[in-house]
């Protein structure tokens, strides 16, 4: 399991490159972990998404779906995906501090 | 006199309807299934019947056939469950009280929740396998398809019977060949998942498959909208993928009673313990089958172990006692591999479905996520197995409660 250093504080990540530790996140970080995956800035938008999630997850245990998101977050699917480019579920899960979307089988 | 309501008369509410008829009291309780329709059928059966294996006539039964006598069967639609008053609205216009509710009205397909999937071309180019029209339409368009790029789209997560779509690949790719026409025929997966399948061990194996049979995977595809003149998917991010004939697998919903009701998630699903099965926040409702948003696979044999759970805790449940038997996510699932082969696999809501051999006293052992003819016959075996014991309640010869025995740790 990796590792990442932010702001000369190692934080463990889970096998997923997730936060391990929920209660480690924090704003800053969140801009840190969305800095590394290639989105530069996160807008009043992505927050609205990013705080949707992390009460979804504190709440219910685990992340929104995509579909749940576009109906709750306020934020059109479209637009989620220019937010968060390549599975908005997924990697406002990651940026928000929380394990990857369980999904279902 | 008590009154135990089953919403639904599929594969979960028959076999609920079945163990409930002989273990509930007659002079103290009576059972009521309704359903909107009197035609059963055998689902699984849906995937072979593009193929011409099966024809629809021999995979679908009388419903009110494996109810048993004391069962009352009530032809209708459902309109709405309002769990305050204890009461089910029906179209009929009758209201049903209850004191025991199951909700097992299952999971649909709905192509109309993707942009330009549902149009005049649905039918013609565009096709689903998951519904008796949509399987014989397909059957009747293959019989004289000369070839091109078939494409199979998984619109969204979950759907019922995930291993299915797969199957339908294996199946097409046996099919062109046996007619000596696969050298014409590109066959596609486009998928939201990151590969094959979902769990990591058996997605490689089934990736490695795929590869193998010359099936060409575009795995994270999230679909967005479907251009039927030009024939394309496009992705939300614009991705696209062109086909000849596609070969669908719609957003699976909850039936919309649930959405009438004000009980479903985003999908009409019911929120539902995924240990007791009892409906989340609501007082004497469980929730069985497809109808649930357990994260476990919506499949038949899941039906069955679930029910097994159920009936334990709806027992305890109408003597006062706290349910406390609990579903472990149970399935197990054979998957067609075309070819006379099959292969199997058995996990949990822990346990991913893992290699090694599943025995079954008799008859196994079976191989876990490998090709045999064994599990072709476990396969083609299961519509006997579904009609005569498994919607009958009878006990199977595997334990609701998945086993280590046999599987290979990595
Ligand atoms: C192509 C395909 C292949 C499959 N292959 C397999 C397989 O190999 N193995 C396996 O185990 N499973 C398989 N399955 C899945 C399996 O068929 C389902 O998981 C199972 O039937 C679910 O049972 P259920 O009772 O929850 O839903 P269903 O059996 O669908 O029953 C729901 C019932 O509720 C009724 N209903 C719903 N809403 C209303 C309403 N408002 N009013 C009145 N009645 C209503 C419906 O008419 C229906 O009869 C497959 C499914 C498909 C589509």
């Amino acid at each position: 399991m990796g590792t990442l250093s932010i702001a000369g504080k190692t934080i463990e990540l889970d096998a997923d490159g997730h936060l391990a530790n929920r209660t480690d996140w924090t704003e800053d970080m969140a801009r840190e972990i969305a800095a590394q995956d290639g989105i530069p800035e996160l807008t009043p938008q992505h927050w609205a998404v990013i705080n949707f999630m992390r009460t979804v997850f504190a709440k219910e245990g685990d992340a929104p779906s995509i579909r749940r998101l576009t109906k709750e977050s306020g934020v059109d699917t479209k637009t989620l995906y220019q937010l968060f480019p390549k599975g908005p579920a997924k990697r406002a899960a990651k940026i928000a501090g929380l394990p990857k979307p369980k999904g279902c089988i | 006199m008590r009154h135990m309501l089953i919403l639904g008369g599929g594969t979960a509410g028959t076999i609920m309807a079945n163990k409930l008829a002989s273990a509930l009291d007659e002079r103290d309780w009576r059972i009521t299934v309704v359903d909107a329709t009197e035609e059963h059928y055998y689902q699984p059966g849906f995937l072979f019947v593009p193929f011409g294996i099966y024809r629809m006539r021999e995979i679908v039964k009388p419903r009110r056939q494996f109810l048993p006598g004391r069962i009352q069967f009530i032809l209708s639609g459902i309109e709405r469950i309002d769990a305050e008053k204890k009461t089910v609205m029906l179209s009929v216009g009758e209201s049903l009280r209850y004191d025991c509710l199951i909700i097992a009205t299952g999971a649909d397909i709905h192509p109309e929740q993707t942009d330009g999937l549902f149009d005049e071309e649905w039918g013609r180019s565009k096709f689903d396998f998951y519904t008796p029209k949509g399987a014989d339409r397909l059957a009747q368009f293959l019989k004289g398809w000369q070839g091109g790029k078939l494409v199979l789209s998984i619109t969204e997560m979950p759907i019922k019977c995930p291993v299915a779509p797969l199957e339908f690949l294996f199946l097409a790719d046996a099919y062109f060949t046996e007619r000596g026409m696969r050298d014409k025929v590109d066959i596609h997966l486009v998928t939201p998942l990151s590969g094959a399948f979902t769990k990591p061990t058996s997605s490689d194996v089934l990736g490695e498959f795929l590869e193998r049979k010359g099936i060409t995977v575009t795995p994270d595809f999230d679909l967005g909208r479907v251009d039927s003149k030009e024939k394309k998917l496009v992705a939300w991010d614009e991705t696209e993928v062109s086909y000849d004939l596609l070969v669908s697998i719609p957003t699976n919903m909850g039936n919309a009673c649930i959405a009438r009701s004000g009980m479903g998630n985003e999908l009409n699903f019911v929120p539902t313990d995924k240990q007791t099965l009892k409906a989340d926040g609501l007082e004497d409702v469980f929730v069985l089958g497809d109808a649930s948003n357990l994260p476990s696979s919506k499949a038949g044999s899941v039906a069955h172990f679930q029910s097994e759970i159920l009936f334990q805790n709806i027992l305890e449940h109408i003597e006062g006692r706290p349910a406390c038997a609990h579903f472990d996510g149970h399935a197990n699932c054979f998957i067609e591999s075309g070819f006379g082969k099959g292969l199997l696999i058995d996990f949990n809501y822990e346990t991913e479905p893992l290699p090694g051999e599943f025995p079954l006293p008799g008859i196994g052992p079976f191989k876990l996520l490998q090709e045999s003819s064994i599990n072709h016959y476990g396969k083609m075996m299961f519509r006997w197995v579904y009609w005569n014991l498994l919607l009958r309640g009878v006990e199977l010869p595997i334990e609701a409660e998945m086993s280590m025995a046999g599987k290979q740790v990595r």
